[in-house]
């Protein structure tokens, strides 16, 4: 059983909760943009939805879990109670209040420039505010996980550190660097803007610091996942770890090469050259790599629990697996999912391609299925491990576990293969309406239609989700035994020093960081003729 | 027993190696591609960086509203004019030759705003301060739609241009008297 069990659930119980709400706005935007609803008389309203949604899913929510979740694998994982107990309730407490502080003025309408700023445009000066405060608060965290981790090795000097802590502490560092870029564009430049301090503001120098932070948090959204995918999917279906060292290879890596990328979001932008674009495109081929290795080691785990059940043949094996098992379903959906949404990435990252369904609809698909399908469906799966082990008390109902995969996974494919198609054709991102009876609009009903139905579905999986958590809080307590992580078919006895620690890859990170961003950054900041007068949105 | 274990270690270390040399391949190809593509000048992103003050577009320089549309330089190019601003684009309907390399030159009056001609590979960023250049063929006459594809405050869904493309002598024939031509009416 675990220690900290409110601080955890805590943490989880706020992601989930603004993580619902936004899910709902998510719905309710997918319908009034569809040819089924009316127009819309008030476009605004959708932007203040949008703004929320976005800022919940991309900030608030992953941020909770990956907390919550680092929370219980460090307790776990090293087998130590959590030094720091306070300053993981005070970080708690700055997200919390951060997130209500960045809410109000969205919902007043005060601040509707969506989760990615898009300065010029200003908005309420308590919106930044409070998301700046969400961020410190996950700093806390990051700080916690490292003293934590230091203080064990202290005490076991020589061991490897436990692969879930590895991971955890390698996700944490890549976030604290990678929230820096958002954090500087908001400290230095947005914020005394919305405070009215100054009156200009260079929108094509926030844009590239904004990217530094809009490629990498993916990978800080990813990490839960991919911890999932190695230390608990091969435990709960009865298999273990293919390779332990490529597990901790593929988190260096991602943690080395998933920071220097963002400017592949600014292909069509004006203010970087040609240069820095093709050096950003190189290295987001890079960060495939990872991800490739994931692959190929999370079917290996599978393919030993198969084999340990007794499964042959170069396929058979794969009707030996436990398909009821909620983990091997999600980790299933997880990988069809990651696996369409990968291949949309892979034409993102090429200029060439990228250039067709640059800021369409595509683009929205993309991330939707990366962010909200392959990941999120993981978190469903880690709270869903976790939860016995956080409330002393069994899962209610298996089947209710399934049907809401399930639900997830389908809705998840109704509303983004639609998206992938009109993108192709050009529809537009971030529109609050289409007018559907201008002929060359005509045919893309149909998908917006679709995607209106994946999101009702979707909505429909996550408030079920809900009900299994808070049915599981309400059931007889019993007996839990205690958390473990899945073992390596060898576990390592002794891990060379690279793989074992962080120094010389932090190094690297913030090294290829300064080389791809640096010049960029330093020639935007330099010139003096490229600061425009902000736009404030809503009544001032 | 040990033995056995050993030697299975060392055939998944081995099997390990093979995929991540593939996966290296990959990655490699993929990087191969996209430079192969970007010699040869299939697309590639402006090479410089042209900055402009939005507050004063409208009265001096390239982008004032009589030079806004498409022109044909002294050398037989032809380079279209366009300016974004909350929620509409000047002109709002871009008139171009077919089968003739064109220059799109455009930029923001305001806010941040994309210019994406639905159907074909043009698609740029118009951010404020910054000119955007991009490089462009329409294949056959025909019209498309040209939507602002970034949030540019309430009314973004409002803004929509047009390009009608027509065949290169319909195009000179039209400008014969003309310094500008577009299709706004
Ligand atoms: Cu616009």
């Amino acid at each position: 059983m675990l220690h900290n069990r409110r601080l955890i659930l805590a943490h989880f119980w706020l992601a989930f909760a603004v993580f619902a709400a936004a899910l709902l706005l998510g719905a309710w935007q997918m319908y009034v943009r569809s040819p089924l609803s009316p127009w819309i008389s008030n476009p605004e309203w959708y932007y203040r939805s949008l703004t929320a949604h976005g800022t919940v899913m991309g900030y608030v929510f992953p941020t909770l879990v990956a907390m919550a979740f680092g929370y219980a694998i460090s307790e776990t994982s090293l087998k130590q109670n959590l030094v720091g107990l306070r300053w993981a309730w005070a970080g708690f407490w700055l997200i919390a209040v951060g997130a209500v502080v960045a809410m109000i003025p969205v919902a007043l309408g005060l601040a509707s420039v969506l989760y990615t700023f898009y300065p010029p445009l200003i908005g309420s000066p308590f919106y930044y505010i409070g998301v700046v405060m969400v961020v410190l608060g996950s700093w806390i965290w990051v700080a916690l996980m490292s003293i934590n981790l230091r203080i064990w090795k202290k005490e076991n000097p020589g061991t490897p550190v436990p692969l879930p802590m590895f991971a955890n502490v390698a996700g944490s560092y890549l976030w604290a660097w990678t929230a820096v870029g958002a954090a500087l564009e908001l400290l230095l430049q947005i914020i005394p803007v919305a405070l009215g301090f100054k009156s200009t503001i260079d929108a094509g120098l926030a844009r590239v610091f904004f990217s530094w932070t809009l490629h990498a948090i993916v990978y800080f959204w990813l990490m839960p996942t991919y911890i999932a995918y190695y230390t608990i999917v091969p435990r709960a279906i009865g298999g273990r770890i293919y390779s332990d060292t490529m597990a901790r290879i593929s988190f260096i890596l991602f943690l080395v090469v998933a920071m220097p990328i963002g400017i592949h979001h600014a292909f069509a932008d004006p203010q970087v050259g040609a240069g820095f674009k093709f050096l950003h495109s190189v290295f987001t081929a890079l960060v495939a790599l990872p991800t490739l290795l994931t692959v190929f080691t999370i079917c290996a785990s599978v393919e030993i629990a198969a084999r340990a059940r007794g499964g042959r043949g170069a396929f058979g094996w794969m009707g030996a697996l436990p398909w009821r098992n909620p983990m091997m379903l999600a980790v299933t959906f997880s990988f069809v999912m990651l696996g369409f949404g990968g291949a949309g990435g892979l034409i993102n990252m090429s200029y060439q391609l990228d250039t067709t369904i640059h800021n369409t609809q595509w683009i929205t698909g993309h991330f939707h299925l990366i962010f909200g399908g392959a990941i999120v469906i993981m978190y469903f799966a880690i709270a869903y491990d976790l939860w016995p082990h956080l409330t002393g008390r069994p899962i209610a109902s298996l089947g209710l576990v399934r049907l809401q995969l399930w639900l997830w996974f389908v809705g998840m494919i109704v509303t983004t293969f639609p998206w992938h198609y009109v993108g192709i054709l050009g529809m537009p991102r971030r529109m609050s309406f289409f007018d559907y009876t201008d002929p060359a609009l005509a045919n893309e009903a149909v998908s917006v239609v679709l995607s209106a139905i994946g999101g009702v579905i979707l909505a429909a999986s996550g408030i079920l989700f809900i009900f299994i958590l808070i049915s599981t809080q309400f059931s007889q307590p019993r007996q839990i035994e205690d958390y473990r992580f899945a073992l390596a078919v060898h576990p390592p006895t002794r891990v060379p020093v690279a793989l074992n620690s962080y120094g010389l890859w932090i190094a690297l990170m913030i090294g290829l960081t300064v080389t791809n961003y640096g010049y960029p950054i330093l020639q935007l900041a330099a010139r003096d003729d490229t600061s425009v007068p902000a736009v404030y949105v809503g009544e001032r | 027993m040990t033995e056995i274990h050993d030697e299975g270690a060392t055939v998944a270390e081995r099997v390990e190696r093979r995929w991540a040399a593939v996966a290296v391949l990959i990655i490699v190809f993929l990087a191969g591609m996209a430079a192969f593509a970007g010699i040869h000048q299939a697309t590639m992103p402006q090479t410089t960086v042209e900055t402009i003050d939005p507050t004063t577009i409208h009265l001096q320089g390239e982008f004032v509203e009589s030079n806004l549309g498409s022109a044909v330089g002294a050398d037989g190019s032809v380079t279209v004019r366009a300016v974004g601003q909350q929620y509409s684009f000047s002109p709002p309907c871009l008139l171009v030759p077919s089968r003739t390399p064109i220059t799109i030159r455009a930029t923001s009056a305001d806010v941040v705003h994309g210019l994406l001609v639905q159907g074909t590979n043009i698609n740029t960023m118009l951010v404020p301060g910054y000119v955007s250049v991009q490089k462009a063929t329409f294949s056959e006459p025909g019209e498309h739609l040209m939507p602002c594809q970034e949030f540019c405050s309430v009314g973004h869904e409002g803004m929509w241009g047009k390009v009608k493309v027509v065949d290169k002598q319909q195009f000179l024939s039209e400008l014969a008297d003309k310094r500008r031509i577009s299709c706004a009416p």
